[in-house]
């Protein structure tokens, strides 16, 4: 289909035939079909189980519920994107979560208390404890990433050997105890009423989104302009800008449509003077749990590190012909390790998350999220062949398979009947996406 | 060869680039034995052999894509390291790979610039202004080039060659490697490159071309080095030998003088594959 081209025509990069046809004026929008394919997909997904389940699924409360529970595999499906499209791989990182909770959970209820002297609930404690925990993530992702790059023993082996070796170090941790009694500050990054961001927030948030999705469309047709580069027409410019920007506004009006427990919140009021509640008791957006603000700002993050710095180019670059890369001249080594450097970082934010959902750690923590991180990013578009895969793809990935686990079992099908669905349409998905590539180039 | 005007009138510069005593062994295999070879400014060496004489891997070492055992190189006369291909860029020597070495999965702008990135003051990529260069390099080489935000995945034959020469001219090389440059290319894109050849040495660049194509390289250098299992049999001038001299050297790892009556009856016998 896209040899058409291959004629050259003479100005020009959009073939005008096309036009009038969706799939033409979808072309001249410039969207990557895949992510749209796949947000389509979430929303059937979605749609379908709300049917489903008698109109029950699709409201705020379950959605937030469902956005938390997929935000630690996201994170961490964003660096394993970098890793797969490196033509590399991670088994450890359910055990790196592992290692990293319980090391919060020892951080904060031993050696902060025991060993620095610090009180519980010591502002600021919970920096300090995440610093740590991205400090050991990051230094175990590069020890495996030297061995790897440097050494030169497959990644395979050597996060295969971490897995275990990391899950064992986790038991020496606590001695086989599971740990409870977090720092109540930190205890917000799972999220819940109290660790949300609150109604105004997240209006706030929207706003400077949709402000920058304006900003940067119109920065970039202006920087094509001025180089005479051809441009979208002004048509798909309005549709991407209006689309963008309603999505965003209609995710904090949902998520805004939450509210805190009334309990809770009349108990607040009471301790705030509020005076009198209003008819139906005091009610308290919750807006955006933290969860989902860090799966946020590690998406804009980890894409803007995937497409707009070198070190992603270079990942791509060795991805697609690790040859090409050296010959280039590019240090791939220090390229792929740095890959697991990131990866040990994105796992210690996600062992934040879970630990403090959990309010502690216990020895299985983390356990067989390799296989659902990999699931992510592989449904999500990334490619085993090496040098195809994008941040958002693997986001959507984390979605889709979770949006699936739990309208399963919003509808009453078990956890057992949620692993036959979810390995079926990992296959399937990695099949059309195989035949439509063989088709289409 | 000798005694003729040309050849001494060349050895009395310094060459752009000379390797001398070049050894590298690939386990017991010697694949490159003692061989010292040179390329001046505004002229092209036509480095020819058969299968295995070493002539890919001899630009390997200059291209800095796999260090010599043994040998130097000198730059405009100076003694220079070449370790990696970084080093060799930075002596303004560029190669064109027989595979072209393209990462498919990166558009043409990407692919110019691998390894060379320009960056805005943030240290972003400034894609504007990499498919900003590389549409004025296009212009020169492949006029009818349209897809610069494609993945090089989708080119064709002729389009990747043009990214791949344009990443080797862009950058103001001095040296220019040309590995098989036309091998996977039709009549019309071979005559492009074949032009594109002359030109570059007319504006002054040294020049060498590895080809199968004993035409080709008849047509466009100006001497020619011949590689025989390993060695280099010789560097001739192209107007004091004919092609069957050539083949010669090719096929006998003699030089003209060296051939004696017994050799050639012993080709007429085998007859002599070409190319």
């Amino acid at each position: 289909m896209a040899n058409v081209a291959d004629a050259a025509p003479v100005s020009g990069q959009v073939e005008p035939p096309a036009r009038r046809s969706v799939p033409g004026m979808l072309a001249q929008t410039e969207i990557d079909l895949r992510l749209f394919g796949m947000v389509v997909a979430l929303a059937a997904i979605l749609l379908g189980f709300h049917l489903w389940s008698g109109g029950k699924l699709i409201q705020p409360n379950n959605m937030i519920t469902l956005a938390v529970q997929a935000a630690g595999i996201a994170i961490i499906a964003t660096g394993m994107v970098l890793v797969i499209v490196s033509r590399n791989i991670d088994l450890s990182v359910g055990s790196l979560v592992g290692l990293v909770a319980m090391s919060y959970a020892v951080l904060m209820t031993d050696w902060f208390p025991h060993i620095f002297g610090l009180a519980p609930d010591t502002p600021f404690l919970w920096v300090l404890a995440l610093a740590m925990g991205i400090g050991i993530g990051a230094a175990i992702g590069g020890l495996q990433g030297f061995i790897i790059a440097y050494v030169g023993v497959p990644s395979f082996i050597v996060t295969l050997g971490g897995l275990l070796t990391i899950r064992g170090l986790v038991w020496y941790q606590s001695s086989g105890a599971a740990v409870n009694g977090l720092d109540r500050t930190f205890l917000l990054i799972g999220g819940g009423a109290q660790g949300s961001i609150g109604g105004t927030l997240t209006w706030a948030l929207a706003l400077v989104g949709a402000i920058a999705i304006v900003a940067i469309l119109i920065n970039s047709r202006r920087q094509r302009r001025r180089y005479g580069f051809p441009v979208r027409p002004i048509w798909a410019e309005i549709v991407l800008g209006v689309a963008g920007c309603a999505a965003i506004i209609g995710v904090a009006w949902f998520a805004n449509n939450n509210f805190w427990p009334q309990g809770l919140a009349d108990r607040v009021a009471a301790e705030q003077g509020w005076g009198p509640a209003p008819e139906g008791g005091w009610k308290i957006p919750t807006g955006f749990p933290f969860p989902i603000v860090l799966l946020i700002g590690v998406t804009l993050a980890m894409t803007w590190i995937a497409t707009r710095r070198k070190f992603g180019r270079y990942v791509y670059a060795y991805g697609g012909n690790p040859d090409a890369a050296e010959l280039a001249g590019i240090n791939t080594r220090w390229t792929i390790l740095k890959t697991y450097v990131l990866m040990g970082i994105l796992c210690a934010l996600a062992a934040a998350i879970v630990s403090a959902r959990l309010n502690g750690a216990s020895l299985d923590i983390g356990d067989t999220y390799e296989l659902l991180v990999i699931s992510a990013a592989v449904i999500g578009g990334t490619s085993f062949a090496g040098g195809i895969g994008t941040i958002p793809g693997a986001v959507l990935g984390a979605f889709v398979m979770y949006s699936l686990k739990y309208g399963l079992s919003f509808v009453g099908v078990n956890s057992p009947g949620q692993n036959i669905v979810v390995g079926i349409v990992l296959v399937v998905a990695v099949g059309l996406d195989t035949i439509n590539r063989r088709r289409g180039t | 060869m000798n005694g003729e005007e040309g050849p001494v009138a060349v050895a009395e510069r310094t060459p752009l680039v000379e390797m001398r005593g070049i050894n590298v062994a690939f386990g017991g295999v010697h694949a490159v034995r003692d061989v010292s070879i040179d390329v001046h400014a505004g002229e092209v060496n036509g480095l020819v052999g058969g299968n295995g004489a070493g002539k890919s891997t001899l630009m390997r070492v200059l291209s800095g894509a796999h260090p010599a055992d043994s040998g130097e190189i000198l730059v405009e006369g100076h003694e220079v390291s070449i370790k990696n291909p970084r080093d060799a860029k930075a002596q303004n020597i560029e190669t064109i790979y027989q595979t072209l070495a393209l990462a498919d999965n990166i558009d043409a702008p990407g692919n110019v610039f691998l390894g060379r990135e320009l960056t805005t003051p943030w240290g972003t990529l400034a894609d504007g202004s990499m498919e900003d260069a590389t549409r004025k390099v296009m212009k020169r080489l492949n006029p009818n080039f349209t897809r610069f935000k494609q993945p090089v995945r989708s080119l064709s034959g002729g389009q990747r060659q043009a990214v791949a020469i344009a990443r080797a001219v862009h950058f103001n090389a001095k040296v220019l490697i040309m590995d098989e440059p036309t091998a996977a290319l039709g009549p019309a894109e071979t005559a492009q490159v074949r032009d594109l050849v002359r030109q570059l040495k007319e504006e002054g660049l040294g020049i060498f071309l590895i080809s199968h194509d004993i035409h080709d390289v008849f047509d466009l250098s100006d001497r020619i080095s011949v590689m025989y299992h390993g060695r280099l049999v010789g560097t001739v001038d192209k107007t004091s030998v004919t092609t069957d001299d050539i083949l010669g050297m090719i096929i006998l790892g003699k030089r003209p003088e060296e051939v004696t009556q017994k050799d050639l009856a012993e080709l007429e016998l085998g007859s002599a594959p070409v190319s």
